[in-house]
C-alpha cells in the first residue's frame, strides 16, 4: 500500500525519507515540487499527484509536507487518515510536530514510523500500543538514559495488541485516579451583510483525559441525547447500547483521547454570542477607505466572551491601514493585507470597536470586493447547544475516581461577510 | 553462497581502518572527532579504493567526513558495551532517514543482530531491511537468527522475527519464507497468524511464482476466525489473488459478522472487497426501479382513463416477471456495515458510503449523506477527497445531499481546489425549488477576492441557467451586468458563459449581442474575444449595422491577435460575407489575405479553405452553393454538463476514481449478474438465514410503504431512507437477530409485493368502480368537495389498498369504532380529532340521502380518510395543474413519517374540511373591475418547497367577457421572503371561476406579501397576510415527545395565560376543534382528560410550536404555548384566547 513517506519542510528540502518497500528514489519528489510550484497557496497543492509510475498522496500539517508514495490502487482517503494519524502520533509524543522536534528525535520517529507500518500495511496506530512498545521521550527520561544507558524502547514486549481491548494498555496504576472530560463545542456559522445567518452550525467534542487503575469501565450519559444528530466515536465505545439507550459505555484508553465527536441537529436553532456592526468603505477617486467595526455579546446566557480574535483579508490595494482600537491591540500585514485584531475580552458595557481609515494605492480604482471578517472567540463554562452531562458512572474497580467536566464553547469557522 | 568470500573481502579492509581509527579514537574525545575528520579528508578523498564516494566528486567534502564517521561508528559496532552499540546504531538511522547512504557498514551491523538489547536489536533490523537487497549475501549471515527466533515460546518474538525475515527482500531465501509463513499460519496465536497473513503480499512481491502456494496459505488463514486476522489475510488477498472470489463463499458471513470488531484499517479493505463481492453474487436491488420510474409513475397516480389501466398492468407484470427479493446476505452485509458509519476514521466512513451507494437500494443510500457531511469538517485533504466523491454522488441521487445544501457553502478561507468542488455540488444539487438561494449565494462568490474562484462561480451560474429553464434570464441579466466589472478575468468568463446561453435563445437577446460587441474595444483576454466574434457572426442578422463594423475593427488589429481570436474573424468575415457581402466583399478578402500570410499554418489553411468555400470563382468547387448552409447552419446549443458525470463507473472512494483513470491494480467494479449466483455457495454449517423466507412477507407488511413511496418523487428516498433508519437501527442493532434481519430485508421486497398485489386489486376496483358508478347518479350533488372526493378516493385507490390491507386487520376496527362512538377512545384522541371533523362533514349527505347508504358511504369514507390523507389534499379539478404529483408522494412520505414513530400514532389528520376554511377576500369584485379574487390557507404541504406556505387562490371572472393572462407581477417582499407564483391562467370564460395554489414563503412572520395581480388589462396591488396559525404545519409528536420537548422550550420560550372558557366550550371538541381551527396544529395524544395538546412545526423555519390548554374545574382554563420563537408564541396566545374565550 504506501510504499514509502518523504517529509518536505517548507522551504522545499526533504529533511526524512522511510521506505517500506523496496528504496523509491526521492527524485520522485520532483513531480510535487512541480505541483507545488504551481499552486498559489501552500495549501493549494492537490492531495493526490499521478506521476508516470507512482501516486503521490500528500498532507500539509504544521507546515511541513508528508508525502507518501503509492504504486497501486488504494482509497486515497486511508492513506490521507493514516498520514494524519501518523501527524497526531507525533504531535502526541514530542509535543509539538515540527521539522525540529523531527530532526531531533529521529531516531523515535524512524521506530514508530516501523511500527506503524508493515509492508505498507498500517500494523499499530493505537497510541496506547505505540507507548508500550516506544516510550515517549521526556526530559527526565533522556536524561535518566545518558546516565544509566537504558533505552527509550520498551522492555517488556507489549501485550497490548493481543488483547480485546487493544485501546488500553494492562497493569495501569495511579494514585491519584481522576477522570476528566472536557466538552468543547464549536460554532461554525456564515453571517451576511445584514447580520442574519445564513449558517450555522454546532460541532462538538468531547476530549477525555482518564487516569484510572486498572480496567474501569465506564457509562456517561446526557440530561438531553436528543440535541445530538450526528455521532462519531472513539472506537472503545459500545455502539449498540448507544443505540438502544443513549448511554456511552466504554472501557477508556489510559491517558488523553477524544472519545466522541458530535453535530447538533441542523434544526435547532443555533445562538450566535457575538454580533459585528461594520462599516467599511471605499469612495471612488478618493484614495481613502473607512473601517469601523465594533463588536458586542448576544446571546450569551450571561457568560463572557473571552480571547476574541478578529482577522480579515484586506482587499489588495489597500497599502495601510490606520486605525484606533478602543480596547486590544491590531496588526496589519501590508504585504498579506492580513488585519488582525486581539480583542481579549468583550465587556459588555464597553464594546470594543476598531475605527479609523485605509489608504489606497492613489490612483487605483476603488476594489469591489468587501472582505470577509473572521472571528475567533472562547466562552468558558457553556456548551452553546445546551448539552449536558447527567453522570458518569465507573463499574469493574473498586475505588472512587475523582470525576470532572468542563464546558467550553468556541469560534469554529465563525465568518462575517461585508 | 558466496557469502564468505564477501565477508573476507571486506574483513581486511576494515581491520586497516579499523585499527587507524582506533588509534585516533584512544587519543581523541568525541568532540575533536570532526576536526579529525578534516584532518584526514585529503588523504580519504583521493583514495581509489572507495569507488563508492568517488563518483560524486562535488560532494566529495562531505562524504569522506561521513567516511571517517563510518569507521567510527564500525568500532563503536564492535564494543562490548551496549550503549555504544546503540549510539552507533542511531546515528546510523538518522542517516539513513536523512537519505544519505550507509550501505558500507552492512557487515559491522549485520553481526549486532543477535544483540541482547531490545533497541539495538530493532535498530539493527530497521538496518537489515533496508539494506538487504543491496548486500544479500551478507544478509544471508542473519536467516539463523531469525530461524531461531521462529521457534521462541514467546509469540511476541515468534511474530517479529517472521515479520523481519519475511521483509528481507533476498531471493534466495524464498524456500525458508514459504515454510516459515506456512508454519506461522498455523500457529496458536491469532498475532503470529496476523503476521503470517501480513507476510504472504511480501513473499508475493518478491516470487510471483509462489501464488499457488501462497493462495492456500490465504484460503486457510480466511478460515480463521479471529478479528486480529481478517483484515490483515483480506489485504493479502486483495494483493495476491483478488480474483478468487470463490474463496471468499463460506467466509463472507464470518466476515460480516466480525466487521465491526476489526481493527479500523483493516476494515476499509474488508468493506471495500465486499463490495465487489456483493457485485458479483447478488442481485441489483434497484433493479425495479426502472421500470417504475418509466411506466409506473404515470400508472399508478395518472388518471381515470381506461387505456392506462392496461399501461399499469403490463407494469404490474413486468415487474412480476422479475421479482425481486433481496438475498438476506446481502442484507447482513449492509446491516453489518451501517454501525461503521459512525466510526471516527474517514476511510472507514468513505468506504461504507461507497458500499450503500453501490449496493444498497435506492431508499438506503441516503443515510450515508449525515456521515460524508460530517467528514467535511475534517483536515482539507480530506475534505477534497469527500467531495469529489459526494460531487459524483450528487449527479446519482441529488435529492441525498439537498438538506445538507447549506453545509456546502463556501467560506472565504476554504483553499481554492475546496472552493471548486463545493461550488461543483451545489450546481448539481440545484433544482426549481433551491436556485434562488444558490444563486443569492453565488452572488456573493462573485466578489471575492480569489479571481479563479470567481471565474469557477460565473461559470456555476451558467450551469445553473442551461439547467434550470426557468432562472435563465434572471442569470443572464445578472452576467450581462458583470461584463462592466473591472476585473477583466471576470469579464472574460463572462462573456464565454453568456455566448453559452445565448445560444439556446438569440432572437430575445439583440441587445446583448449589441453590447458584448461594444466590449471588444476594451476585453483583452482572448477566449473572450473569440466567443463575441463567434456571437456576431453567428447570430448576425440580429445586428446588421454593428456586424461589418466590428468586422472593420478586427480586420485593424488582425494581426496583433492572439490565434482563436484569428481564426474567428476569419469565421465572422465569412459568415458577414455569406449574409451581407455588399458591404464586407472588401473586408472579407483584405482578411483572407492577411490571414494567408499568417506565421500559423492553421490559419493560413482556414483561409485558403474558406475562400475556396465562399468567393465564388470560375472553378469552384461543387461546394460553393452549399456555403450558406455550411455556416449559417442551425447549431446546437452547448451542453454544460458536471465534469463528474458518469465517474461513477469506478468504484467511488478508490484512486481511480479520484483521478478519474485507471490506476495500477484497480479492480474493476463488476456489473450486476442478470441472475443470481446459487446462494447456498455460502452456507457454512447451519443454514440460519435461508430460513425466513416465507414467513417475512407476511409478517413485515408494514414496512413494505417507504419503499414503495420512494419510487415516485425526488423527495421520497431520503426522506423515506431517514425515517426507516430512525425507526429501524434501534431494534437492528440492539438485537442483531435473525428476525431483525429478515425484517428489513422484506421491506425492500416489498416494491415488488406490492405491484403484485396491485394487480389483484384492480379487478377488485373495478368491480367497485361500477358499484360507485350506481349510486353515483342517484347522489344529489349538494356538496361539490364531498362528491369530488370520494370519485377521487376513487382513483386513489390503488395507491392506498396497500396500504389499506395491510393495516385493516388492527387499526381499521379500532378506528371505525372511534368514527361511530362520537367521543372517548382517549389513546387515540388523534384520531378522534380527525374522526370528528369527518363526522361532521357527513352530516351534511346524511340528512339529505336515504340513511343506509350513506351510512355505507360515509363509512367507507371516515375509513379511508384515516387510513392515508390522500383525499384532503385532492385538487378540485380546476386547481389540478398547479398541484402536481408530488403531493401525492410528499404525503405518502409524512404519512409514514408518523406511521415509523410508534404504533399509537396513525396517519397524520388534522387538515379542516373545505368548509371550516376561512375564505379571506383579496380582490374585491368592484375593484377589480368584474374579477373577484378570494384566498384561503389551505393547510396542505406546498409540494414544490416544504418551506412555503400554501395559499389557495380563487378567481372568480363576474363579468361578461373573458379575463386572459391572469398572472402575479412584481412581488415586493420583505426580506428572505419569497413567492412561487401559480403558473398563468390564460383564459378565464365570463362567469367562470378558478383555482390555483400558490406558495409563500412567510419566513415566520406576519408580514404581509405584496404583489400585483395582473390581467391581460389591468395591475392590481394586493397583499396576503397571513394569521400566524397559518404560518405552521402539524407536526407529529407522542406524549413522550411532547414532554421532552416542553422541558426544552421553558422559561422565555413558554407563554401561558389564563382564561375563561366562552360559553360554547363546553367539551374537549370544541377546545379542539377551536384550537385547530386557529392555527393548523395537530393533536397530540394526553393520558389526561384535563388536558388538550397540540403541536405544529413553522413551516420556513421548522421551529416546534407547541400548545396546552388544561381545563380546570372551575371553568377557567389555562393556555400555555412553548415557542422558540416568541414573537409567535405571544401572537398564537393571543389568537387561541379569542378563539376560546368566544
Amino acid at each position: 500500500m504506501i510504499h514509502s513517506l518523504f517529509l518536505v519542510n517548507a522551504s522545499g528540502d526533504i529533511f526524512l525519507e522511510k521506505h517500506w518497500k523496496s528504496v523509491v528514489s526521492r527524485s520522485v519528489c520532483d513531480y510535487f515540487f512541480e505541483a507545488l510550484e504551481r499552486a498559489t497557496e501552500p495549501e493549494n497543492v492537490p492531495p493526490v499527484i499521478p506521476t508516470p509510475h507512482h501516486y503521490l498522496i500528500n498532507v500539509l500539517r504544521h507546515r511541513i509536507y508528508f508525502v507518501a508514495v503509492i504504486q497501486s490502487e488504494v482509497p486515497p482517503l486511508f492513506v490521507i487518515e493514516f498520514l494524519h494519524r501518523v501527524v497526531d502520533t507525533f504531535q502526541d509524543y514530542f509535543g509539538v510536530c515540527t521539522e525540529a522536534a523531527i530532526k531531533d528525535n529521529v531516531v523515535v520517529v524512524y521506530e514508530l514510523l516501523e511500527e506503524m507500518l508493515d509492508n505498507g500495511f498500517p500494523l499499530a496506530t493505537e497510541s496506547n500500543i505505540l507507548k508500550e512498545l516506544i516510550k515517549p521521550p521526556t526530559i527526565l527520561r533522556t536524561v535518566v538514559n545518558t546516565i544509566t544507558g537504558s533505552t527509550n524502547v520498551g522492555e517488556q514486549l507489549p501485550t497490548g495488541q493481543l488483547s480485546v481491548v487493544p485501546w488500553r494498555r494492562t497493569g495501569v496504576k495511579y494514585t491519584n485516579n481522576e477522570a476528566y472530560f472536557d466538552v468543547v463545542e464549536e460554532i461554525d456559522a456564515i453571517i451576511d451583510k445584514s447580520g442574519s445567518t445564513i449558517t450555522a452550525e454546532i460541532q462538538g467534542v468531547i476530549d477525555a483525559c482518564v487516569k484510572l487503575t486498572g480496567m474501569p469501565d465506564l457509562t456517561l450519559s446526557f440530561m438531553n441525547p436528543r440535541l445530538l444528530d450526528d455521532v462519531s466515536f472513539h472506537p472503545c465505545v459500545r455502539f449498540k447500547r448507544w443505540e438502544a439507550e443513549r448511554i456511552l459505555s466504554f472501557i477508556p484508553p489510559d491517558g488523553n483521547f477524544r472519545l466522541l465527536s458530535y453535530h447538533v441537529s441542523s434544526q435547532n436553532l443555533v445562538a450566535i454570542p457575538v454580533y459585528v456592526k461594520h462599516n467599511i468603505s471605499f469612495r471612488e477617486g478618493s484614495s481613502q477607505g473607512r473601517f469601523e467595526l465594533t463588536l458586542g455579546p448576544k446571546q450569551t446566557m450571561g457568560k463572557a466572551v473571552e480571547s476574541v480574535l478578529v482577522s480579515s483579508q484586506l482587499p489588495r490595494g489597500v497599502l495601510n491601514a490606520n486605525l484606533n482600537p478602543s480596547q486590544g491591540t491590531y496588526t496589519f500585514d501590508p504585504v498579506t493585507k492580513l488585519l488582525s485584531w486581539d480583542v481579549g475580552k468583550i465587556n459588555p458595557q464597553k464594546l470594543p470597536s476598531l475605527k479609523g481609515s485605509m489608504s489606497l494605492q492613489a490612483g487605483a480604482s476603488k476594489p469591489d470586493e468587501n472582505p470577509t471578517i473572521n472571528i475567533q472567540f472562547k466562552i468558558q463554562q457553556l456548551a452553546i447547544s445546551g448539552l449536558k452531562v447527567n453522570r458518569l458512572d465507573m463499574y469493574g474497580e473498586k475505588y472512587k475516581p475523582f470525576k470532572g467536566i468542563k464546558y467550553m464553547t468556541k469560534a469554529g469557522k465563525f465568518q462575517v461577510r461585508t | 553462497m558466496r557469502a564468505p568470500p564477501a565477508l573476507s573481502a571486506s574483513a581486511p579492509r576494515n581491520g586497516s581502518r579499523d585499527s587507524v581509527s582506533a588509534l585516533r579514537r584512544s587519543a581523541s574525545s568525541a568532540a575533536a572527532e570532526m576536526s579529525a575528520s578534516s584532518a584526514f579528508s585529503d588523504e580519504k578523498g583521493g583514495s581509489a579504493s572507495e569507488p563508492e564516494y568517488g563518483h560524486d566528486p562535488a560532494s566529495g567534502g562531505i562524504f569522506s567526513s561521513d567516511y571517517k564517521r563510518h569507521d567510527d561508528l564500525k568500532e563503536m559496532l564492535d564494543s562490548n558495551k551496549d550503549s555504544l552499540k546503540l549510539e552507533a546504531m542511531k546515528r546510523i538511522v538518522a542517516m539513513i532517514a536523512r537519505g544519505k547512504n550507509a550501505s558500507d557498514l552492512f557487515p559491522a551491523v549485520v553481526k549486532n543482530v543477535a544483540c541482547k538489547n531490545i533497541e539495538v536489536k530493532k535498530l539493527v533490523y530497521v538496518y537489515l531491511v533496508r539494506y538487504a537487497e543491496e548486500q544479500q549475501d551478507l544478509a544471508l549471515l542473519s536467516i539463523s537468527t531469525f530461524q531461531r527466533g521462529l521457534k521462541d515460546p514467546n509469540q511476541l518474538i515468534r511474530a517479529s522475527a517472521l515479520r523481519v525475515l519475511s521483509s528481507i527482500r533476498v531471493t534466495i531465501i524464498v524456500p525458508i519464507m514459504m515454510l516459515a509463513i506456512k508454519e506461522a499460519a498455523s500457529d496458536m496465536s491469532p498475532y503470529v497468524r496476523k503476521t503470517a497473513a501480513h507476510a504472504i503480499p511480501k513473499l508475493h512481491s518478491l516470487d510471483p511464482e509462489q501464488k499457488d502456494q501462497l493462495i492456500e496459505v490465504i484460503e486457510k488463514l480466511l478460515a480463521d476466525k479471529t478479528t486480529l486476522v481478517a483484515g490483515s489475510v483480506v489485504m493479502a488477498f486483495e494483493e495476491v489473488c483478488p480474483d478468487r472470489i470463490d474463496l471468499i463463499h463460506k467466509n463472507y458471513r464470518k466476515l460480516c459478522n466480525l466487521l465491526i470488531d476489526v481493527e479500523e484499517w483493516g476494515q476499509v479493505v474488508i468493506i471495500n472487497m465486499l463490495t465487489r463481492y456483493a457485485r458479483t453474487q447478488f442481485l441489483n436491488p434497484n433493479i425495479n426501479e426502472s421500470l417504475l420510474e418509466d411506466s409506473g409513475e404515470k400508472a399508478f397516480y395518472a388518471s381515470d382513463d381506461e387505456e392506462d389501466e392496461d399501461k399499469k398492468a403490463e407494469a404490474a407484470t413486468l415487474a412480476k416477471r422479475k421479482p425481486y427479493v433481496m438475498d438476506p446476505d446481502h442484507r447482513l452485509l449492509l446491516r453489518n456495515t451501517k454501525p461503521l458509519l459512525q466510526s471516527r476514521n474517514a476511510a472507514v466512513v468513505m468506504a461504507v458510503a461507497q458500499l450503500y451507494f453501490h449496493l444498497a437500494p435506492k431508499a438506503e443510500v441516503g443515510i450515508i449523506a449525515k456521515a460524508l457531511v460530517r467528514l467535511m469538517r475534517s483536515h482539507s485533504e480530506v475534505q477534497y477527497v469527500v467531495l469529489q466523491n459526494v460531487a459524483t454522488m450528487t449527479i446519482k441521487r441529488r435529492g441525498m445531499f439537498e438538506p445538507y445544501l447549506k453545509s456546502f457553502y463556501i467560506r472565504s478561507t476554504d483553499p481554492t481546489q475546496i472552493k471548486i468542488l463545493k461550488l461543483e455540488v451545489l450546481t448539481n444539487l440545484a433544482n426549481e425549488t433551491n436556485i434562488s438561494t444558490i444563486l443569492r449565494e453565488f452572488q456573493t462568490y462573485i466578489k471575492s477576492m480569489d479571481k479563479d474562484f470567481v471565474a469557477a462561480s460565473i461559470q456555476a451560474i451558467g450551469r445553473c441557467a442551461t439547467n434550470i429553464g426557468e432562472v435563465r434570464d434572471t442569470c443572464l441579466n445578472g452576467l450581462v451586468q458583470l461584463l462592466s466589472n473591472r476585473d477583466e478575468l471576470v469579464v472574460a468568463e463572462s462573456v464565454v458563459v453568456i455566448k453559452k446561453l445565448l445560444q439556446m435563445q438569440p432572437e430575445q437577446h439583440s441587445d446583448i449581442i449589441k453590447h458584448m460587441a461594444k466590449l471588444i474595444d476594451n476585453i483583452q483576454v482572448p477566449m473572450a474575444r473569440a466567443s463575441i466574434l463567434w456571437l456576431i457572426g453567428e447570430y448576425c442578422e440580429h445586428v446588421p449595422k454593428i456586424a461589418p463594423d466590428v468586422l472593420r475593427k478586427m480586420a485593424k488589429s488582425f494581426t496583433n491577435e492572439e490565434d482563436i481570436v484569428k481564426l474567428q474573424i476569419i469565421n465572422l468575415a465569412a459568415k458577414l460575407y455569406l449574409t451581407n457581402s455588399k458591404q464586407t466583399k472588401l473586408l472579407t478578402q483584405y482578411v483572407l489575405n492577411l490571414a494567408k500570410y499568417d506565421q500559423n499554418y492553421d490559419i493560413r489553411d482556414r483561409a485558403r479553405f474558406i475562400r475556396q468555400l465562399i468567393v465564388p470563382t470560375d472553378k469552384s468547387g461543387a461546394l460553393n452553393k452549399y456555403a450558406k448552409k455550411l455556416f449559417l447552419a442551425l447549431k446546437p446549443a452547448p451542453v454544460l454538463e458536471s465534469p463528474f458525470k458518469d465517474r461513477d463507473h469506478f468504484q467511488l472512494g478508490s484512486l481511480s476514481h479520484l483521478l478519474n483513470a485507471k490506476a495500477g491494480g484497480y479492480q474493476e467494479l463488476p456489473d450486476w449478474p442478470e441472475s443470481a449466483p446459487d446462494p447456498s455457495v455460502r452456507n457454512v454449517e447451519i443454514p440460519e438465514w435461508s430460513k425466513c423466507t416465507s414467513r417475512k412477507d407476511r409478517k413485515e407488511k408494514k414496512v413494505e410503504k417507504p419503499f414503495y413511496s420512494d419510487s415516485e418523487g425526488e423527495s421520497g428516498p431520503t426522506e423515506s431512507a431517514d425515517s426507516e433508519s430512525d425507526s429501524g437501527s434501534g431494534s437492528e442493532s440492539a438485537s442483531g437477530s435473525e428476525e431483525s434481519g429478515s425484517g428489513s430485508e422484506s421491506e425492500d421486497s416489498g416494491e415488488e409485493s406490492e405491484s403484485e398485489e396491485e394487480e389483484e386489486d384492480e379487478e377488485d376496483q373495478k368491480k367497485k368502480r361500477k358499484k360507485l358508478d350506481k349510486t353515483k347518479p342517484k347522489k344529489p350533488v349538494v356538496e361539490s368537495a364531498e362528491s369530488e372526493q370520494s370519485s377521487g378516493a376513487e382513483d386513489r385507490k390503488r395507491v392506498r389498498k396497500a396500504v389499506k390491507n395491510q393495516k385493516s386487520a388492527s387499526e381499521s376496527e379500532s378506528e371505525s369504532e372511534s368514527s361511530e362512538s362520537d367521543d372517548e377512545s382517549e389513546e387515540e384522541s388523534e384520531e378522534e380529532s380527525e374522526s370528528d371533523t369527518d363526522i361532521r362533514k357527513k352530516k351534511a349527505p346524511v340528512s339529505k340521502q336515504p340513511p343506509k347508504q350513506s351510512k355505507k358511504e360515509s363509512k367507507k369514507e371516515t375509513q379511508e380518510m384515516s387510513l392515508l390523507d390522500l383525499d384532503d389534499f385532492e385538487p378540485s379539478p380546476a386547481s389540478a395543474p398547479v398541484t402536481p404529483v408530488n403531493f401525492l408522494s410528499s404525503s405518502l412520505v409524512s404519512d409514514l413519517e408518523g406511521l415509523s414513530l410508534t404504533d399509537t400514532i396513525l396517519a397524520p389528520t388534522t387538515i379542516a374540511p373545505s368548509g371550516l376554511i376561512k375564505m379571506y377576500e383579496l380582490l374585491h369584485r368592484i375593484t377589480g373591475e368584474g374579477l373577484g379574487v378570494e384566498y384561503c390557507f389551505s393547510r396542505q404541504p406546498f409540494s414544490p418547497d416544504p418551506n412555503m406556505v400554501a395559499v389557495q387562490i380563487q378567481f372568480t371572472n363576474n363579468t361578461n367577457s373573458e379575463t386572459k393572462n391572469l398572472h402575479i407581477e412584481e412581488p415586493r417582499l420583505q426580506s428572505g421572503m419569497r413567492i412561487r407564483e401559480f403558473a398563468e391562467i390564460e383564459v378565464l370564460a365570463a362567469g367562470e371561476s378558478v383555482t390555483v395554489v400558490m406558495g409563500i414563503d412567510f419566513c415566520d412572520s406576519t408580514q404581509a406579501a405584496n404583489f400585483q395581480l395582473c390581467t391581460h388589462t389591468r395591475k392590481f396591488f394586493v397583499s396576503i397576510q397571513p394569521p400566524v396559525g397559518e404560518l405552521m404545519t402539524p407536526a407529529f409528536l407522542t406524549e413522550n415527545d411532547f414532554k421532552k420537548e416542553q422541558g426544552k422550550l421553558m422559561g422565555m420560550n413558554e407563554i401561558s395565560e389564563k382564561l375563561t372558557l366562552g360559553g360554547k366550550c363546553v367539551n374537549e371538541h370544541v377546545i379542539v376543534e377551536r384550537v385547530t381551527a386557529t392555527a393548523n396544529l395537530s393533536r397530540v395524544p394526553c393520558g389526561s382528560d384535563k388536558e388538550c395538546r397540540f403541536a405544529g412545526k413553522t413551516v420556513s423555519s421548522g421551529c416546534l410550536v407547541l400548545v396546552t390548554v388544561a381545563t380546570k374545574d372551575t371553568g377557567g382554563a389555562q393556555l400555555t404555548v412553548n415557542c422558540e420563537k416568541m414573537v409567535i408564541g405571544t401572537m398564537l396566545v393571543k389568537d387561541i384566547l379569542q378563539a376560546l374565550s368566544q
